[in-house]
């Protein structure tokens, strides 16, 4: 029972770090029907920066709120610059334009920083709080404001109205005076703010390389086909779901080593059982 | 409203299943390409063999990306299953390295075929998923200790390089060589019967309109999940012919970087396309030496920087703009003459 408590919990963490992953790929995908592939390695990326800020002396959470600043500008300029020229393209050419970007920052991070892993920093007390670790119990904290902040964005602001109505119809409010490309960027910009944040909390888990967020991607995609691609608080539970699951997983059925192979069996799952996921809404194709 | 989906359209234009091949062009090609190693060292031999492999596996995933419209971000895993069919067959079994390609090759069709008969159902974003979570599966997949006296888990497997047979005075390398290149040769002439005719006209309506397709009596399901069977097969081919080539395979070697090659490769030469799938080879092959050693720049970057490039510039790739550019230089003699 203690195990289970604790693989529980800690399954909790880290799929918290999956649901904001998970719910920056929704806000892409509920703006623009595109799957960011790149979203990963935006994040590690980001992550890289507040590294490189913390070991210049700047203060631990300084650097977060400049990395998260730094990255939303970032995410915008991406989406002006390279995404917009593809934006109504084919499905084919948009995927490969995001390998390309993929391909890109990761390159640029080996390059920069080199392929070895660095242990990245938690602010948070090392020491144990119940069945988790003060950096696990801080994430869960960091997650849930950073979600909560997002709902109350959406929710009770003129710019979160204005964005949800681009996304949802982006015709009409084009005619009611949304600036929809404007709105587009910014969802990048959140989308790779809040990567950011999640790409500091996992870098001190799982240490930080230029490859540490193909997993995280993995399981991010699980979540969010598991809550439904076009539902950003499905996201959110699909995170925690697949987080507590591959814990579990990970712990009684498959063993350490073939944690991936879960994701890889949840997304074909879902796909195959119900892909519209646990609260997307069900596609139909019209001939 | 956002739940209706528009048909999928594809960059290549509707109802081609590609530029004609210039007999005459590759009847040269070839004859270069037996004469040429002759005066070449080693190493090079290895090189250019190394070339044919990933274009046997880029053009296998063209068949599927290119002519069929279904995105595969996960080829390297058929590549990987091939390699490991080889590696198993030589060194557990004892049996000669030919007889691994077509093994490996019936193998990849039946996993090929059973991966796609789900994938039928995802179109688009969710396959590009499916087969991405594919290829970062891999490895981890091929270090699992249940199966490490089969694999030799993070180790891998050591090949022995083959002797030529009939006492033929040539090299081991120049051998392979030879022998891959006369399988590349069978497999490109394979794809061509298989893409000219009916299945290749089949195949590209399901790219351009699917329903319509359907609607002219295609069995949609079947062409689709074939499809990625004989693609597999390819790249599995590829996959028994490169571990020979290397005599190693290890679980690093298929890594999702691997599976992003082969697209890079597709997209470089040129989508539905078969003799792209050489220029993208040769890309391939060459472009992360010439980057890493040349210019000093990881290949990923440089990969990156060509796949955005081409979506921009040249969204149809090496082989569609040499048949653009020569069709244009025919047209000036003409008028001229």
């Amino acid at each position: 029972m203690e195990t289970f408590l604790h693989q529980l919990l800690s399954g909790l963490a880290t799929g918290g770090i999956y649901a904001s992953v998970a719910m920056a790929l929704v806000m892409i995908y509920q703006a623009t029907h595109h799957i960011n592939f790149a979203q990963g390695e935006m994040a590690m990326f980001s992550t890289y920066l507040a590294l490189t800020m913390i070991n210049a002396g700047v203060p631990y959470w300084l650097a977060f709120v400049l990395t998260v600043i730094i990255s939303f500008f970032g995410g915008m300029a991406i989406e002006r610059i390279i995404i917009r020229p593809v934006e109504k393209s084919p499905v084919l050419t948009v995927i490969i334009v995001f390998i390309g970007l993929l391909l890109i920052l990761n390159g640029l991070a080996g390059w920069i920083y080199t392929y070895t892993n660095k242990p990245f920093p938690s602010p948070f007390p090392d020491r144990s709080f119940g069945y988790l670790s003060g950096h696990e119990l801080g994430s869960i904290v960091v997650t849930l404001v950073v979600l909560s902040l997002l709902y109350i964005f959406f929710r009770f602001t003129p710019l979160g109205l204005a964005m949800r109505a681009a996304a949802q119809n982006p015709v009409s409010s084009r005619l009611v005076g949304v600036r929809v490309g404007r709105m587009l960027a910014l969802g990048w910009g959140l989308a790779a703010a809040i990567g950011a944040v999640a790409g500091m909390m996992v870098a001190h888990i799982i240490f930080l390389d230029p490859n540490m967020m193909s997993g995280v991607l993995l399981y991010a995609f699980a979540a969010a086909l598991v809550g439904g691609i076009d539902n950003p608080w499905g996201a959110m539970v699909g995170g925690f779901i697949v987080g507590v699951i591959e814990n579990l997983a990970g712990h009684y059925v498959v063993g350490p080593e073939l944690k991936l192979t879960v994701a890889l069996v949840i997304i074909i799952g879902v796909l195959l059982f119900k892909p519209a996921g646990l609260f997307g809404k069900v596609l139909v194709t019209r001939v | 409203m956002d739940t209706v989906k528009a048909a999928p359209k594809n960059n290549a234009p509707i109802g081609h299943s590609g530029p004609k091949p210039n007999v005459a062009a590759l009847v040269a090609l070839l004859a270069i390409a037996c004469v040429v190693p002759f005066f070449l060292k080693g190493y090079h031999h290895l090189v250019l063999t190394q070339m044919l492999v990933y274009a046997i596996a880029i053009l296998g995933l063209n068949i599927l990306t290119g002519y069929n419209g279904q995105i595969s971000l996960g080829h390297g895993a058929f590549y990987a299953i091939g390699a490991y069919t080889a590696a198993i067959m030589m060194d557990k079994f004892d049996l000669p390295y030919w007889s691994t390609i077509p093994a490996a090759g019936v193998l990849c069709l039946v996993v090929g075929f059973l991966f796609g008969l789900p994938a039928l159902r995802l179109a688009g974003h969710y396959l590009a998923l499916a087969t991405f979570a594919l290829a970062v599966v891999v490895p981890q997949v091929l270090k699992y200790k249940g199966i490490e006296h089969w694999t030799g888990g993070v180790q891998g497997i050591n090949i022995i390089k083959p002797d030529p047979p009939f006492g033929l005075k040539i090299s081991a390398d120049l051998w392979l060589y030879f022998f891959t290149l006369a399988i590349t040769v069978i497999m490109f002439i394979l794809a061509y019967n298989l893409l000219r005719g009916r299945i290749g006209r089949a195949l590209v309506a399901i790219r351009d309109q699917p329903i319509a397709a359907e609607a002219m009596g295609i069995n949609l399901a079947m062409y689709k999940s074939l499809t990625f069977g004989v693609s597999a097969l390819y790249t599995g081919i590829a996959g028994a012919l490169g571990a020979i080539v290397v005599q190693y395979v290890a679980p690093d070697s298929f890594t999702p970087f691997l599976s992003i090659s082969l697209l890079v490769g597709v997209v470089v030469g040129g989508l539905a396309t078969l003799t792209g799938a050489l220029y993208g080879a040769a890309f391939v092959q060459f472009a992360p030496n010439i980057a890493e050693k040349v210019v000093g720049i990881p290949p990923q970057i440089v990969y990156g920087i060509f796949l955005i490039g081409f979506m921009y510039i040249m969204p149809l790739g090496v082989a569609w703009f040499i048949h653009a550019a020569r069709r244009k230089l025919f047209a000036r003699q003409r008028a001229s003459g």
